[in-house]
């Protein structure tokens, strides 16, 4: 058990770091790169979870693809939903209006 | 096999039992991740066709509590990795304490999420009867709408996360659970409250960085 402590500790040190890089950079005046970046460090955030605290690096391709599956439908769920609104416009530029 | 333990029927070895217990877990953790999913479907939709008005509101939130609370969640998590840890080395008293620990700042999480609602609400800003007197712009009561449903939903989890945590914390303290016979309880039951977590992690900056 003493052999853990060190990684996980580290780990725990950096999803800290993160956080606090995130919040940091919401007082940034980003403008529209805001949400890219704190979505990035939310993701660095939760492979650093999955991988070490949930113990995906030690695990078959079985449980990691049952993740990953519903990584790939959530991926058609977002991006179908959101082609919409991205593409209303550019179809037809006056719809709407 | 390293780990003696109890291999029930259709199983050989406690390996293989282990490896479909979490593949199991996980096929259901994916499908917690598109019921999240469908709000978050809806937050990032709302959020590019109502920006400015998102923006104001995720402003008035109380972000230092959801800093604190994110905090403590991510320490439980670090608890609960240790307690696979403890549970796996055969350790059955520590894995019971950390358990209690991670459930414990659960706890703190809900504690802290309680106190953010009443004060939204003394504010006007809850979407729920007598609390929502600032909400007269429909962006502004459709961004609170997201935030009640979405925090609410995972709050939910947190509080099923934090009773099956005392059920086997509370087994391990009367024997009824053993280690490291059973730790693949533990790794199963942890990757439940990680997943709360990450779900978390997301949630934040949907919420309250939305600049």
């Amino acid at each position: 058990m003493r052999s853990e402590l060190r990684p996980l500790a580290l780990v725990y040190l950096g999803l800290l770091a993160l956080l606090a890089l995130t919040v940091a950079g919401s007082f940034l005046p980003l403008g529209h790169a805001s949400p890219a970046v704190s979505f990035g460090i939310a993701m660095a955030k939760a492979l650093l979870i999955v991988w070490f605290f949930m113990g995906f690096r030690r695990e078959g391709w079985a449980v990691r693809l049952a993740v990953l599956a519903g990584l790939v439908w959530l991926t058609i769920l977002l991006s179908l939903t959101l082609l919409d609104l991205l593409t209303r416009n550019w179809l037809m530029p006056h719809f709407g209006t | 096999m390293t780990r003696s333990g109890l291999v029930e029927e259709p199983f050989s070895d406690p390996e293989q039992q282990r490896r479909a217990a979490l593949f199991g877990m996980t096929i259901f953790l994916a499908t917690e991740i598109l019921l999240f999913g469908g709000i978050f479907a809806a937050l990032i939709f709302y959020q590019a066709a109502h920006r400015e008005i998102f923006v104001e509101t995720s402003r008035e939130l109380h972000i230092w509590i959801a800093t604190g609370n994110t905090v403590v969640l991510l320490t439980s998590s670090l608890f609960a990795a240790l307690a696979v840890a403890a549970a796996k080395a055969g350790n059955g008293k520590a894995t019971g304490w950390l358990l209690g620990v991670t459930a414990a700042l659960g706890l703190a999480f809900l504690g802290l999420k309680g106190w953010e609602y009443a004060l939204e609400y003394g504010e006007g800003l809850l979407p729920l009867a007598g609390g929502d007197a600032k909400l007269g712009e429909p962006g502004k009561r459709l961004f609170m709408d997201l935030y009640l449903m979405a925090t609410g939903l995972h709050a939910v989890h947190v509080t099923i996360g934090v009773c099956l945590l005392l059920f086997i914390a509370a087994r391990i303290a009367t024997r009824a659970t053993r280690m490291p016979e059973q730790a693949t309880t533990i790794e199963v039951s942890t990757l439940y409250w990680h997943l709360i977590d990450v779900i978390w992690v997301f949630l934040f900056p949907a919420l309250y960085l939305v600049r």
